[in-house]
């Protein structure tokens, strides 16, 4: 089994109450201000609409909502020991990493997909389908975002910060100055994707060549799943002795 | 029926043995584990819920080995110390979330009949973020309770309740005990372990010290050599007295404290003696204090056996 509902709303409730909904609607809303500032001030043009949402979107926007929504779905319950009312259950742990991705996943498309569609599509109208490149693009970031931060919200008791370096830090400051470090980085994944999809005329470009990035992708969102699970199986709950 | 074995079971993190080649058996009724602070209670509780694996040992519930057997959940209630529960539900939804992870055919029923159980249905449509200590404890045990499980562990279940509470809880737990459950709870209080526990064991420093009923437990506790703290009108002449008498075996003049440090072997006869000695003397106690009764001490007495 991959899913168990009670699992599902109980994660959906934990990422959707409290400030987080709040950080999770203020980041696109940002986003959407900002593509009808720039189309009202500057109007259609291609190479803004391919800097903001590469630049702010995919490079920003969708981390961020990554980090918020995989750590999120199972760090807290680590963290403040509830998660022992899910272990303590007959039910398979896997079960319970695959539900807490799926939440992770749907969280994640629901706060960056459509809202990175509607702002590529106000700034220049899905012209050379820039819009289209960077929403593909921004679904398959997501899923990788949140298994591996998912998988980091099992490992450390810091998974927001360490989530918040690795995109910030790696993927943003490394990957513009060590070219070495974007091989290994889901933004350009995901980008390489983009270019692939946008017109030749849309200035898009990556450092890893598609096939690679797909292998990648899809390696490095079934291992952290994989992995998460091993975590959760042999999870210590930590005592007071 | 149901009944825990650990066998010949240790736990060591790093260089610190935790529990140390302890084998007990945790039959049906209600059984006590007593011990100080950092005996490593919970270190045992942690492995019999599945939730430590032993370093060397077995655990098993029936035979089953306990750890990464989901399986066996379906006839373990947990009731963790840890406060973290799911804050932002009411206390109704919670159990109910805990009646559907166990797969129960009507998970509904079944959590209002767990929290009728534990008295929290006039409270089940609150938020638990609004519960007093009390009533998280409470809803903590009809969560455990929600799929009638054949073991129940509970970690410290008295901490932070008032008495009135702490009866209640009892009067479950014993009910639970006689209707053939398999109940263990930890506690470093003996009075509590004693007027609920029909059976006791007691772990210090990682090590099994001692098992049986209470009466057992107790009289092990009272027949060590209890030290006194005495300070009267003529210390010299009190002990004069009481080393002649077969209670004492001991006897130290403190000029720092200006007291006497007695230490008593028969502890029911150095009661009755001490003051009768003094009233046949004509001497007048001012100080008469235990001076070794914290639990740590009685636990090591124990130990040192």
């Amino acid at each position: 089994m991959l899913y168990n509902h009670t699992v599902a709303r109980l994660t959906y409730r934990a990422l959707l109450g409290r400030r987080r909904a709040l950080i999770l609607c203020a980041l696109p809303a940002l986003l959407l201000v900002i593509a009808v500032a720039v189309r009202a001030f500057a109007g259609v043009d291609d190479r803004a609409a391919t800097e903001i949402l590469g630049g702010l979107a995919l490079a920003t926007l969708v981390p961020l909502i990554g980090v918020i929504a995989g750590t999120g779905a199972i760090a807290p319950e680590i963290d403040d020991g509830s998660i022992v009312y899910l272990l303590s259950k007959p039910l398979n742990r896997r079960t319970i990493v695959t539900t807490k991705l799926f939440v992770a996943i749907g969280v994640s498309l629901a706060f960056t997909v459509v809202p990175i569609l509607i702002a590529g599509i106000i700034l220049n109208g899905n012209s050379q389908q820039i819009a289209t490149a960077f929403t593909v693009a921004a679904i398959v970031a997501s899923v990788a975002y949140s298994a591996v931060f998912l998988l980091l919200g099992t490992l450390s008791r810091n998974a927001v910060v360490l989530g918040l370096i690795y995109a910030m830090v790696w993927e943003a400051l490394f990957g513009n100055l060590v070219p070495g470090a974007r091989v290994l980085s889901i933004q350009q994944w995901s980008l390489s994707l983009a270019e692939r999809i946008a017109a030749d005329g849309a200035d898009i470009s990556s450092d890893v060549a598609l096939p690679t990035a797909m292998i990648l992708l899809v390696v490095a969102t079934v291992l952290g799943t994989w992995y998460a699970g091993e975590r959760l199986r042999s999870l210590k709950v930590a005592g007071d002795d | 029926m149901t009944t825990i074995r650990i066998t010949k079971t240790s736990r060591w993190f790093g260089n610190v043995v935790a529990v140390n080649d302890v084998t007990m058996e945790i039959a049906p009724g209600v059984t006590g584990l007593l011990g100080p602070n950092g005996a490593g209670k919970s270190t045992l509780i942690h492995m019999m819920s599945g939730f430590l694996a032993p370093s060397s040992g077995t655990v098993t519930l029936d035979d089953r080995t306990i750890w990464r057997n989901a399986p066996v959940y379906s006839e373990i209630g947990l009731v963790p110390e840890r406060e973290g529960m799911y804050d932002y539900l009411t206390g109704g939804e919670f159990v109910l979330a805990n009646a559907e992870l166990h797969g129960l055919a009507d998970p509904g029923s079944a959590a209002r009949a767990a929290l009728d159980t534990v008295d929290m249905a006039h409270a089940a449509d609150r938020r638990i973020a609004t519960y007093s200590k009390g009533m998280r404890q409470r809803v903590k045990m009809a969560s455990a309770l929600v799929h009638e499980p054949s073991v129940l562990l509970l970690d410290e279940p008295f901490n932070g309740m008032d008495p009135r509470q702490r009866m209640h809880l009892m009067e479950l737990l014993r009910k639970m005990g006689n209707d053939g459950r398999t109940v263990l709870f930890s506690s470093h209080i003996l009075e509590e372990v004693e007027q609920l526990a029909t059976h006791i064991e007691v772990i210090v420093a990682g090590r099994h010290a001692a098992s049986g009923d209470y009466r057992k437990i107790r009289r092990l506790m009272t027949d060590r050599p209890h030290r006194y703290l005495v300070r009267s009108s003529d210390d010299r002449a009190l002990a004069a007295a009481l080393i002649a008498d077969r209670s004492t075996s001991g006897i130290e003049f403190d000029t720092a404290e200006n007291a006497l440090r007695v230490q008593a072997v028969d502890f029911g006869r150095f009661t009755t003696q001490l003051p009768r000695l003094a009233k046949d003397h004509g001497i007048r106690l001012l100080t008469v204090s235990p001076s070794d009764e914290s639990l740590e001490s009685v636990f090591s007495y124990l130990v040192s056996r």
